[in-house]
Parts: C-alpha cells; sequence; structure tokens
C-alpha cells in the first residue's frame, strides 16, 4: 500500500457517561459541555489543516467517542472530512462502549465511512465489571457485539482487562475467570484483541481502595502466567500476538493506526491531552477541557507542552517501541535511520538475550519472543 | 592577641553543639536574619540530611564584651559520633578551651567522658555547659551530680542553657572571654603554623586550614612545609566567617586559611607545620597523634574507566579526611581498586557518599573487614585486613582478632538486654558499675569483627536510643578463624568473602545468601548464591527469574513518559557492576553485614 507512510489522526473526545475506578485517561462526566468541544475540535482542525493535509487513519478514542449523539458523531466525521483528505481505504476506527449506542447508530457510522470499531467490553463477567466500575454488564457487551456484526462491521476490536485483585483471596480462581473471558471474546471471532493488564493509574478510586485494602494486584510470578497464558490461547486460536498487548486475526488486522505510534510515523492529535508528533518535534495538549477551548477561542493552538527528540531519543524510543513488537527490529533500516548498528554495538547483550531464550535474532532482526515481550521494558533497558 | 580566644565545642552526638554554635553566631550578628538556618555550620549536604556534624567548622566571631572590649571569638563546632573524634582532636590543637556540652535530659554519655579526656590531654580551659534546659524531661541536678562525680569538674561552674530557646548564650560569650586564655605567640618569631585541616578547590588549589603557634603571614611571603620542603609563594591568607574572608595577615594565636596555589595534593598532610622559607622555625609543632584505622574495605570505580579518576579524587578527598587512609589495591572479580582504612563503619558510610557526591563517581565498597594477625608455619606473621589476602589455612599456626573495650552508659532497666547481645557478640569480661541510682556503666572485652558486624544499630535500638557507647582498640586474642566465600553462579566474587569466626561461620553463609538474595534484583536467568568454606558449601539461596516486566499500554503520551523513565533507568544501571553476566547493585556489598534484625 503507498499511502503507509501518511500520518495518522487521533480526536480525543473527552466525555464518558461516568468515570471507571482504574481509569487516568483525561475525560469527564459533564457532557453538557460537549458543544464547546464541538466548536473547539473544528477551530483545531482549521489551525492544523496546512500542517497536515493527508491522513490515512483516523482513530476516534477517549474518553468515550460513543456518548456523542449520532448527529453529533456526523459532525465530526464531516468536518474532518472537509478539513483533511481522507486517503481511499483508509482505516477509521471508532471506540464504543457497550450499551452506548443503539443498532442504528451503529449503521450510521458504518455509512458515514467508518469501517473499525473497537468495543470496551473489558471482561464478560459482571462481578468484574462491577469491581471496575464500568457500566454495563457483560451482556451488554456481548449485545454490542452482535449489534456491530449485524451493522456490517467486519472489522471489530474487543478490549479486555486481565490482572484483577483477587476479592475471595483465590487468585487462582480469577485467574480461571479471566480464561472464561478470553473463551467468550474468542466465540465471536473478533478481528483484533486488546489484552491489557490492569495497571494503577495515581489518582484513581482503584487506587485509593487497594491502598486501604489488603487487596493486590498480582505479582511477577502470576501476572507472567497471565500474559503466557493469554499469548499461548489466543495464539493457538490462530491469532497473532504482534504487540505487547495486541492480538490480530491475521496481519491485515493489526491497528494501522497504533502502528504509527511505534514506528515514528507522524501523527496529529486533536482534543484535549491528545498528543502529536511530526517526525521529530512532539506536542501536547493541555489535560483541561477549558484551557484548550480557552486557547482555541483566541485562535491559537493549545499546546501545554512540546519537545524536539535528539538523535538519542529517537533512537531509544525507536529501540523500546520496537521491542515491544513481535516483528521485532530490522537492524539494518535501524542502522540506516537511526545510527546505531545493534549487532556491532550489542551484539554480546543480543547474544546474551538469545540464550536466555528472550529474542531471536536471524533474518537480519532482533525479535522478541513470547517471554521476550513480556519483559520488553527489559529489553530496551539491556539494550539501551 | 589578648582580644583572642580560641575554642572547640565537644560534647556526646546531639547534645547541642551545632545548636549553640548557631546563637552563637547570630548574637554576635555574623549572618543576618534572611540567611540564616539551623545548624548553619553543618553546610554539607549529608550533614543536613543526616542531621549530624560530621567535618569540624571553624567561624570566627566578633564580640564586644560586658568589659566594653573587642574580641574576636574563634569557634570551632565539632562532631559527636566516635567515628569522628580525629576532627575534635585536630580541632582542639588550635583551641585553649572547650565548651562542653551536656545534654540536661540525657546526661553525661560515653562521648562526653571520651571528650573531655581530650580536652584534659590538651590542656585546656574546660567550661561545662549544660544544655537543653527547656526540656520537659530536664533534670539539671542530677546533670550536675553526673558533672561532679562522672566528669570531675565544679558543677557550680556549669552554665545553664538552651540553645535551642536563646537562654544562657551571654553567659557563655563572657564566660569564653573570661575563662578561656587567649593565645600565647610571638607574632615576631618565625612563622610556625599547624595544618590541621584542607580542602581542594578547582580554582584556587589547596585551601589550607591553620592555626598559627608563632610570627605573622601575609601575602607574598614563601613558605616552606617542613614535612617534604616544598615551597609556594603565598596568595592569599584570610580568617573563616561562614565564607572565607580576606585578611591582610593571619597572626601568631590565630586560626585561618592559606592559598598558595597548591596544586600538587600530597604536599600538604595535617599535622605539618608551615613555617617560612627565608626565616625557618626551629623545630617543627608536635602535631597529631597518628589515626589507625579500625575498619577496611576496597573501593572499585564500577566502570574499569573511571579508575585514574577515581585516584585522583581519592587524593583529593583525603586533603579533607585526615582519617582516611587507602593505597592500591586490585580484586579478580572488580578489577583495580583501593584498599581503604576507616575509623568506623559510619565513617566509611560518609567516605563512600561524599566521593560520589562532591567527585561524582560511581563506586562500589567490598564487604568491610577488621585487620586480622596470622602467625605462619615458618614463624613469620601476616597482618590481614583484606580476605582476598586470607593466607593458606594449612600454613597457619596461630590465628588472632582484635579485641576492644567498650564502655556503655545506659538506664539499668536495658541492662537485660544489652548483656545479652554483649553476649551474642562474643563480649566477655564484663563489668558493672552503678554511676547513679538507675544508670549503669557497662563494659565489656568483645571481638571488634563483631562490634562492625550490626552491633551498634541493635544496641541503639535495644536501649531506645538511651544508651551511649565508645570502645578502645586493647590486645589481639587467639581466635579460630575460617574465610567465608560467596559464590554468584558458580563464580567467587572475592568482594564478598569475609573472614569470620568457625562458630560463626554457618550462621554468617545463611545471613550473606539471604541478603543478598533481597539485594540483587531479578534478572534474565536464575541466580544462585552460595556461601563457601573451603571447598565445602555452607549456604545457599536462589533468585530466580524475572518473568514480568512491561508496561501494558504504549500510545501517545505514553511514549514520551516511558522513555523519560528509561533514560533516567539507564543513569541507574550505572550503579550496578557487572559480574560474569550478573550485575549486582552497590547495596549488596555493605548489606552483607548486616542481619535480618534491622
Ligand atoms: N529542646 C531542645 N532541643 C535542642 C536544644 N539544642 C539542640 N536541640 C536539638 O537537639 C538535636 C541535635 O542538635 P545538634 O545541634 O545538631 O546536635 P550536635 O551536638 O551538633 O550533634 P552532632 O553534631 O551530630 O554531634 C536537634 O534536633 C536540635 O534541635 C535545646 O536547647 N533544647
Ligand atoms: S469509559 Fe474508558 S475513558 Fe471513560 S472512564 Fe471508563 S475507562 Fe476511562
Ligand atoms: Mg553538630
Amino acid at each position: 500500500m503507498n499511502t503507509e507512510n501518511l500520518p495518522g489522526l487521533y480526536l480525543h473526545i473527552p466525555f464518558c457517561r461516568s468515570k471507571c475506578a482504574y481509569c487516568g485517561f483525561y475525560s469527564r462526566t459533564d457532557i453538557s459541555r460537549i458543544p464547546d468541544f464541538l466548536k473547539g475540535l473544528r477551530a483545531e482542525m482549521a489551525l492544523y489543516r496546512k500542517a497536515f493535509p493527508r491522513f490515512d487513519t483516523v482513530y476516534l478514542g477517549g474518553g468515550t467517542p460513543s456518548v456523542l449523539e449520532t448527529p453529533h458523531l456526523e459532525a465530526v466525521l464531516d468536518t474532518v472530512r472537509r478539513h483533511f483528505v481522507i486517503a481511499d481505504g483508509a482505516e477509521i476506527t471508532v471506540e464504543i462502549n457497550p450499551g452506548d449506542l443503539t443498532a442504528e447508530a451503529l449503521r450510521t457510522l458504518r455509512a458515514l465511512g467508518v469501517n473499525r470499531l473497537t468495543l470496551g467490553c473489558q471482561s464478560f463477567d459482571d462481578a468484574v465489571l462491577a469491581f471496575l466500575g464500568r457500566r454495563h454488564t457483560a451482556g451488554q457487551g456481548r449485545d454490542a457485539i452482535l449489534a456491530a456484526r449485524a451493522a456490517g462491521f467486519d472489522h471489530l476490536g474487543l478490549d479486555l482487562i486481565y490482572g484483577l485483585p483477587a476479592p475471595g483471596g483465590d487468585p487462582g480462581a480469577t485467574f480461571r475467570g479471566w480464561l472464561t473471558t478470553l473463551r467468550t471474546a474468542l466465540s465471536f471471532q473478533p478481528e483484533h484483541l486488546s489484552c491489557y493488564q490492569l495497571t494503577l493509574e495515581a489518582d484513581t478510586p482503584l487506587a485509593a481502595t487497594l491502598a486501604l485494602s489488603p487487596l493486590s494486584l498480582p505479582d511477577d510470578d502470576l501476572s507472567a502466567r497471565y500474559f503466557l497464558t493469554t499469548s499461548e490461547r489466543l495464539e493457538a486460536a490462530g491469532y497473532r500476538h504482534y504487540e505487547v498487548s495486541n492480538f490480530a486475526r491475521d496481519d491485515d488486522h493489526r491497528a494501522r493506526h497504533n502502528r504509527k505510534y511505534w514506528d515514528h510515523t507522524p501523527y496529529l492529535g486533536l482534543g484535549p491531552a491528545a498528543h502529536s508528533f511530526d517526525g521529530a518535534r512532539r506536542w501536547w495538549n493541555p489535560r483541561d477541557l477549558d484551557a484548550w477551548v480557552g486557547a482555541l477561542r483566541e485562535g491559537v493552538r493549545p499546546i501545554a507542552g512540546e519537545e524536539t527528540l535528539t538523535r538519542d531519543q529517537q533512537r531509544l524510543e525507536a529501540l523500546f517501541l520496537g521491542l515491544r513488537t513481535r516483528e521485532g527490529i530490522d537492524i539494518r533500516a535501524f542502522r540506516r535511520r537511526y545510527g546505531l548498528d545493534l549487532r556491532a554495538e550489542r551484539g554480546n547483550e543480543i547474544g546474551q538475550l538469545a540464550a536466555a531464550g528472550l529474542v531471536r535474532s536471524d533474518g537480519g532482526r532482533v525479535s522478541p519472543t513470547r517471554r521476550g515481550l513480556a519483559c520488553a521494558d527489559f529489553l530496551a533497558r539491556f539494550l539501551s | 592577641m589578648n582580644h583572642i580566644r580560641n575554642f572547640s565545642i565537644i560534647a556526646h552526638i546531639d547534645h547541642g553543639k551545632s545548636t549553640l554554635a548557631d546563637r552563637l553566631i547570630q548574637i554576635t550578628g555574623v549572618v543576618d536574619a534572611r540567611n540564616f538556618q539551623d545548624q548553619i555550620l553543618d553546610n554539607m549536604d549529608i550533614e543536613r540530611e543526616r542531621g549530624i556534624t560530621i567535618k569540624s567548622q571553624a567561624i570566627a566571631l566578633p564580640y564586644r564584651a560586658a568589659d566594653g572590649r573587642d574580641y574576636t571569638l574563634n569557634l570551632i563546632d565539632t562532631p559527636g559520633h566516635v567515628d569522628f573524634t580525629y576532627e575534635v582532636s585536630r580541632s582542639l590543637a588550635s583551641c585553649e578551651g572547650v565548651l562542653l556540652l551536656v545534654d540536661a535530659a540525657q546526661g553525661v554519655q560515653a562521648q562526653t567522658l571520651a571528650n573531655l579526656y581530650l580536652a584534659l590531654e590538651n590542656d585546656l580551659a574546660i567550661i561545662p555547659v549544660i544544655n537543653k534546659i527547656d526540656l520537659p524531661s530536664a533534670d539539671i541536678e542530677r546533670v550536675k551530680e553526673q558533672i561532679d562525680a562522672e566528669l570531675g569538674l565544679d558543677p557550680e561552674t556549669a552554665i545553664l542553657c538552651s540553645a535551642k530557646e536563646g537562654t544562657g548564650i551571654e553567659e557563655i560569650l563572657e564566660a569564653v572571654v573570661r575563662q578561656i586564655p587567649p593565645p600565647v605567640g610571638d607574632p615576631e618569631a618565625p612563622l610556625a603554623a599547624l595544618i590541621f585541616d584542607a580542602k581542594y578547590d578547582a580554582f584556587r588549589g589547596t585551601v589550607i586550614h591553620c592555626r598559627l603557634f608563632a610570627g605573622t603571614l601575609k601575602a607574598g611571603d614563601v613558605i616552606r612545609f617542613h614535612y617534604n620542603d616544598a615551597t609556594y609563594r603565598v596568595e592569599e591568607v584570610g580568617r573563616f566567617r561562614l565564607q572565607r574572608e580576606k585578611a591582610d595577615a593571619l597572626r601568631a594565636g590565630e586560626v585561618g586559611y592559606i592559598i598558595a596555589g597548591v596544586k600538587t595534593v600530597s604536599d600538604v598532610r595535617t599535622g605539618d607545620t608551615i613555617t617560612h622559607e627565608s626565616r625557618p622555625c626551629a623545630a617543627p609543632l608536635p602535631g597529631f597523634k597518628e589515626i589507625k584505622p579500625v575498619v577496611f574495605a576496597s573501593i572499585y570505580p564500577i566502570a574499569s574507566d573511571d579508575y585514574e579518576d577515581l585516584a585522583v579524587s581519592l587524593e583529593k578527598y583525603k586533603l579533607n579526611d585526615g582519617s582516611f587512609v587507602y593505597e592500591k589495591d586490585s580484586s579478580a572479580a572488580l578489577g583495580q581498586g583501593f584498599r581503604c582504612g576507616f575509623l568506623g563503619l559510619l565513617h566509611l558510610d560518609v567516605v563512600q557518599e561524599r566521593l560520589e557526591r562532591e567527585y561524582d563517581l560511581s563506586i562500589i565498597l567490598s564487604v568491610p573487614s577488621v585487620r586480622y594477625h596470622f602467625i605462619l608455619k615458618d614463624g613469620a606473621s601476616a597482618w590481614v585486613d583484606n580476605p582476598m589476602h586470607y593466607p593458606d589455612p594449612v600454613s597457619v599456626v596461630k590465628s588472632e582478632e582484635p579485641y576492644i573495650r567498650a564502655a556503655m552508659m545506659l538506664p539499668d532497666r536495658y541492662l537485660g538486654a544489652v548483656m545479652k547481645l554483649c553476649m551474642e557478640k562474643r563480649g566477655v569480661n564484663s563489668q558493672m558499675n552503678y554511676l547513679s541510682p538507675g544508670r549503669v556503666e557497662l563494659t565489656y572485652e568483645m571481638p571488634l569483627s563483631d562490634v562492625i558486624y550490626d552491633f551498634y544499630d541493635r544496641f541503639k535500638s535495644v536501649t531506645q536510643g538511651y544508651g551511649s557507647f565508645d570502645y578502645d582498640l586493647i590486645d589481639y586474642r587467639e581466635s579460630n578463624l575460617v574465610l567465608l566465600d560467596i559464590l554468584v553462579n558458580g563464580e567467587k566474587v572475592d568482594a564478598l568473602s569475609q573472614i569470620v569466626h568457625r562458630d560463626r561461620a554457618r550462621a554468617r553463609g545463611v545471613q550473606a545468601c539471604d541478603r543478598l538474595k533481597d539485594e540483587i534484583p531479578r534478572q534474565m536467568f536464575k541466580i544462585a548464591i552460595q556461601g563457601a568454606i573451603g571447598g565445602e558449601i555452607v549456604s545457599r539461596s536462589t533468585i530466580s527469574a524475572f518473568r514480568k516486566d512491561v508496561t501494558a499500554k504504549c500510545y501517545g503520551g505514553d511514549i514520551t513518559r516511558k522513555r523519560k523513565l528509561l533514560e533516567k533507568q539507564k543513569k541507574g544501571k550505572k550503579r550496578m557492576k557487572m559480574i560474569g553476566n550478573v550485575s549486582i547493585p552497590q547495596s549488596a556489598f555493605l548489606a552483607v553485614l548486616k542481619s535480618d534484625t534491622d
């Protein structure tokens, strides 16, 4: 595909009907501010249309894009197309929360050119969903999947969370519960799965709860068991574990938008808290709707901070991002782009990692094995 | 010279020396309120963080006394901890008197006595000061009795003071003026200046701290070091205020500094005498007693490339720490380094930290050891303070280890616990002596090696901080010693070896393996740690490989955050020493000496 290297467009919809217990994303629940936000979004697009004229992926995330009413979603996508050229065959993804959208709304999205949905099912166990503070049930999760299929979506991704504390003091039961959720997810034959280990974000209700309770997150060994078993089960079911937390039914169903984050392709992020990258400079918007709206009212780009990556920093990022993917790092391409010959400079370290069964290094690549992916952060530290 | 008074503040640790110095500094107006901070003389970061004085610090205070005359009071604040006694003794060489502080609640403690003896040896005027009288638990009458009975001083001359609240400060200043004699010495005589400290300054070369006993010194003079006859032209002389303050001249009786473009660090030795090249003094000043280190450990750079850097830094560091000694050393596991002697474990800790902070070095310290004595079959005698040089066991006829006499003062309610601890540390020949109702002095003879092995921390904890402790080396006694080696993945790490008493060897081996298991982070493969005596494995532990080390999400903003974390961790990586393919953190080497109780 010749469109492969166009930038990606990310729109951050900073609203949710209620806040989940573990969530560290920037989103708010006062949906009365949606009109302000939409106005700001239009203004922000206008400020960037010259710098970023064309995209081949569009991603509506958040927050919860699905809190927007259908006309609003229509308006957003319409504005996108009016400001930017969206390449033919572009991947257009919207994150949906179960329980938010009607079958009819889904059909509209489909008609608007949205060709990929990710559904935030998280679990198919009501107790787990309640613990996480999700507002939907397992049943609503199932219904959402069926509705999306019925609306004609043939590229469906499910988001799932594992590694919860064991409330009854029985980590084995929690673990088995996760495998049940996985089986349920597989029964819908999604094209894509994102399985995230639960992480404690500072200043979240979950962090506060756990600080006061005897419950704790899985230790290193149990986390590894979750990670490796998930990988084994999904690969046995025909999925490819192509990134630390991501699985695709085949190579064509890998998330094209996310991949841009991982290989230093430019992307533009619009909306509060969104990050952008132009190949060397990265900048980010304020994590604050009012500040963001305020700047746009004055006609300036709402930038809260920025950094220009030095070559060393680019190299370090490329290293750790590359090592988070199963493909790993192409040694020649890496040397050409980042000026470091891994084979010459890190040959000994790569040898040690290979001997420990954490990477494979043949065919001109260094690629993490399954066990290697489970400690990708270490691989990066070791090779940096 | 009649207007000069040179005095030190001495006391047991924490009895309030630096706080009293604060009040004296404030009342004489040397620092304005804006620039003032508590314990202002404790100006090293490490002193402020730990809340203790490590270096003696001199400062000149202008004071108009009740007699209407102006005086210059040269005050030296000294450290209280046993490990820094050498600082105190050097300070006293430039004084005619001391303020001996006693905490009104704690009373006389082991270092009160030790420091009193130092002052007596130097024939100094002693002004007892009872500090912290503001404390609800202050017991002035009892402390007066102790001053009488235990210190042999007249309790009626003791000044009551609260350094915290500022009571008694005027009275102290007047007593300094009236009771401490002015320095004697002829400013017209040939120059005799005693070097009592020095500090390397990147711009000015070595800054020499000295006390003039005779003569006068000014910029432009050519001076000579008695020790090696090196000569230099003086660029600047001055006195200590909070910063250095340039002066026209220093005269007999004064304390001050000399800058003479001394770049050859080794020319300057504390205790040496400086005189004029053209008109030398007849004989050098007495100097200081040679200090004998009691704890030894090797220092290695974490990156072997930094060896030269380390060598230069140690030389400069030594200028400012007269009690630190070192020589070249090398280890199979850790490469080129230096064998160093320290006055105790706190001293060792401080040296390590100051080297890292002041010289930006990353270093590893081997497991500390005392100095052992061996008589060999061929009649030779060997002194060994480095387990790497442990003699071949078959050639040893007799082995000996150093013993100390520990002097402890404590409320008698802790007696049982302390005695139990001392027995556990192989203490013998105990003596007990009631100092006053409820308060005992306890002495034990103990092997020094057991004292450096976590004794001090445990003593403080069993006496809940109410006990004090001091010790003297007494002699060497026969002992049954063995060498305990540590193997990491089958490879001996010589820097982790210890010389231990045979009866303790197994237990120490178990403890070392446990501690290392806690200190060494999981790595990509399993690590086996073993303790071995001779060829026999006496203990083992295993560190399993880590299995999960990855953050779940890495999109947009996560990338910057993740990169910053990696950049930080890359720096941390430098603090790990690679031994074979295992990275061992700096902390592991000292941890081996700690037991699980703390
Ligand atoms: N209540 C009370 N506390 C005091 C007084 N003088 C000092 N302190 C406190 O005692 C503690 C130790 O004071 P320092 O002045 O650092 O003691 P030091 O003798 O210099 O200690 P080292 O230098 O480590 O030997 C600090 O917490 C002071 O605030 C006093 O008169 N009254
Ligand atoms: S729906 Fe998503 S963005 Fe909203 S609170 Fe829950 S986890 Fe956070
Ligand atoms: Mg002090």
